[in-house]
């Protein structure tokens, strides 16, 4: 009876979750494996290559399928968002499209649209390697964006290759996120580790009183401390006014929208997440370790490098993790304190969503930024026994 | 003093000061005569926060930011509440894969919720409108609410209620003058926590809300994305009063709810 009841306190949150995050979420992923275009644009066209092998020549009833398709599809914009979709994969196929597009509407419907009539217009429109990528595309899944996002695509006979050189782009991203991540945490674990220590050793007030001063950045809003820091380093700021003054640089340095900006304003927002799970770890490790280390005739680095170090190991890689974690997702910062080369995944995402609408590439960098998070956080949970998320 | 302590304390001080001297060193700024974002100030003055006082621009933001969280914060404490009793106590697979669901919000990237959201809530035109905001505010604020509630549930002496049963008292006064109690500093806490994870919100703010749910972390974002005036500085400086107010009302509640551990385990 107790446990009837339990479920049903819970069935509301459980709901909710379900309708507004787990269900969007899905949705959204969905996309990098979804073909939406070309199958709602060219339904006709689709229907007379249900049969066609890539080494046969194009049916003839491909070409009247296609003109149809344009015909029907002129007053919505699904055409244009075809054109989008299989530009993608064969470039020059949106001019062309476009272009055939404004002369099968002019023709009108009488017109006999064959092979010569789309080659006067443009030879890309009859090559089977179109047609192959329409079909391909044309299926209602593929994996044309997760290939993409990792800098591969599809020949138009179906080999996975390496996309041309002009157009890697994605490995290039997630090997920066990485490595800010990386930069962050490092960062954050030289500033958070003397920190943990003297909180651990020192006494009650003074500990408060430091816990106060890692806390209130904590409270403080993101926007606020990135105002901040933007006041602090840009040319005219406060940090080059006083270098300049003292006369110690000749010039203002540039510290801002670059990623040296970035790492200090990453650092200076995660550091109490750093510090938080490593005091907790810390305290933990009784002081008469290290004495009696020391006793038995260790030199304080012998007793810390080989006594301490390992004691605290997990608690070092627990908040590792968390900072690493929360870096990688980072979005805000990058935005408002980098340049266009320290745009990390997620300004990625976001733009492809809001941008120019490819839907589908920011679904599938958003599962590997979404996978790369997971994977980390489960590490996480196994090195700090299923605490790692705590709260302040 | 060996040398290794002493490299420790200065690193210990230079983490110090870099959390804290930032957000300090901007504060006078604001008062600043001239709108020149550097030291020396040529003189003091008030402009900027008359400015702020005389735009409507930031009153709107406050008063949007403010309904969003106390309305995001008011759900998110009823749904979050219940869910924490309907899950204190309970193992099993099924439970696990509860806890890891509610807990989910505050681990996937802030982005791929907001854009998931904004996928989501378009087609049922809820962008734009203030319940869109308040309802994808609640989805991140309510791991905040469950996280400490159901610790305090479950650290809970399940002999103050058999003793308060014991002594007459029916399940629901049982409840209400023993249970309560107990968990209302770490319920207010976490109303705390969820509020601050709305107010400071920018990313879900940027997908979802429209021109009239402009937030006042959005509004900050794009006077960032233009340039950074002493009236931003003031703003900032507002903000950061009102965030100070909320750490020391968490303080209290905390310290509060340690002393009550305390003489529980005294007793």
């Amino acid at each position: 009876m107790a446990r009837y009841r339990k479920t049903f306190f819970l069935m509301p949150l459980i709901g909710f979750l379900l309708i507004f995050f787990v269900v969007p979420m899905v949705w959204f992923l969905s996309y990098a494996v979804r073909e939406t275009e070309v199958p709602r644009a060219l339904p006709r066209t689709l229907e007379a290559l249900s049969h066609w092998q890539q080494d046969q020549p194009v049916p003839e009833t491909a070409f009247a399928a296609l003109a149809g398709d344009m015909i029907e599809a002129a007053n919505s914009g699904s055409m244009a968002d075809a054109a989008r979709r299989l530009n993608y994969e064969l470039t020059g196929v949106r001019s062309a499209l476009s272009k055939a597009s404004r002369v099968v509407r002019r023709a009108g419907a009488g017109t006999d649209f064959d092979i010569d009539f789309f080659n006067a217009i443009d030879p890309v429109l009859t090559s089977p390697a179109f047609f192959a990528v329409v079909k391909r595309a044309g299926n209602a899944m593929s994996d044309h964006y997760l290939l993409a996002a990792v800098d591969l695509q599809r020949t138009p006979a179906g080999a996975v290759v390496r996309a041309p050189q002009e157009n890697r782009l994605y490995l290039t991203v997630l090997w920066r996120t990485l490595e800010i991540a990386c930069m962050v945490t490092l960062a954050c674990l030289f500033l958070g580790f003397p920190v943990a220590v003297l909180l651990t050793t020192s006494s009650e007030k003074v500990a408060d009183t430091i816990l106060v001063l890692v806390m209130l950045p904590f409270w403080t809003s993101l926007l606020v401390r990135t105002t901040a820091w933007i006041v602090l380093l840009q040319k005219e700021g406060i940090i080059n006014g006083v270098l300049l003054s003292l006369g110690l640089i000749a010039e203002p340095l540039t510290m801002i929208f670059n990623r040296t900006g970035v790492v200090i304003a990453m650092t200076h927002v995660l550091l109490p997440f750093m510090i938080l799970p490593l005091y907790g770890t810390l305290k933990a490790i009784p002081r008469g370790y290290m004495r009696a280390a020391a006793s038995l005739g260790a030199r304080p680095f012998t007793a810390f490098h080989r006594v301490y170090l390992p004691l605290a190991a997990p608690g070092i890689a627990a908040g590792c993790i968390m900072v690493f974690i929360l870096s990688v997702g980072y979005y805000v910062t990058p935005a408002l304190v980098g340049g266009p080369s320290d745009q990390m995944l997620s300004a990625f995402v976001a733009n492809y969503t809001t941008g120019t609408g490819n839907w589908g590439l920011a679904s599938a960098l958003g599962l590997i930024l979404l996978i790369v998070t997971i994977i980390l956080y489960l590490l996480a949970q196994r090195l700090s026994g299923g605490r790692a998320i705590s709260l302040g | 003093m060996n040398p290794w302590r002493i490299v420790f304390h200065l690193l210990s001080a230079a983490a110090l000061l870099f959390l804290i001297a930032p957000i300090l060193a901007v504060i006078p700024l604001s008062f600043s005569s001239n709108s020149i974002l550097s030291y020396p100030m040529p003189g003091l003055s008030l402009r900027w926060y008359e400015s702020i006082a005389s735009s409507s621009r930031w009153y709107v933001a406050l008063a949007n930011s403010m309904i969003i969280g106390i309305s995001a914060t008011a759900i998110s404490v009823v749904l979050g509440t219940m869910a924490s009793f309907g899950l204190a106590r309970r193992s099993g697979p099924v439970a696990a894969a509860m806890r890891v669901l509610i807990l989910s919000p505050m681990i996937v990237p802030i982005v791929l919720v907001a854009v998931a959201l904004y996928l989501f809530l378009a087609p049922l035109q809820l962008t734009n409108t203030m319940t869109g905001m308040i309802l994808a505010h609640t989805v991140i604020a309510v791991p905040f609410v469950v996280i400490p509630v159901l610790t305090a549930i479950e650290q809970l002496d399940g002999n103050m209620i058999r003793a308060a049963a014991s002594c007459g008292a029916r399940p629901w006064t049982a409840f209400r003058r023993v249970t309560v109690p107990s968990i209302a500093p770490s319920l207010a806490s976490g109303a705390l926590f969820a509020f601050a994870a709305s107010f400071d919100d920018v990313v879900i703010a940027l997908f979802v809300a429209g021109p009239n749910q402009r937030t006042l972390p959005r509004e900050m974002y794009s006077s960032l994305r233009e340039t950074i005036s002493p009236e931003l500085i003031a703003v900032a400086t507002i903000m950061m009063i009102f965030s100070t107010a909320l750490f020391l009302l968490m303080q209290n509640l905390q310290r509060r709810r340690r002393r009550m551990l305390q003489s529980a385990a005294r007793s």
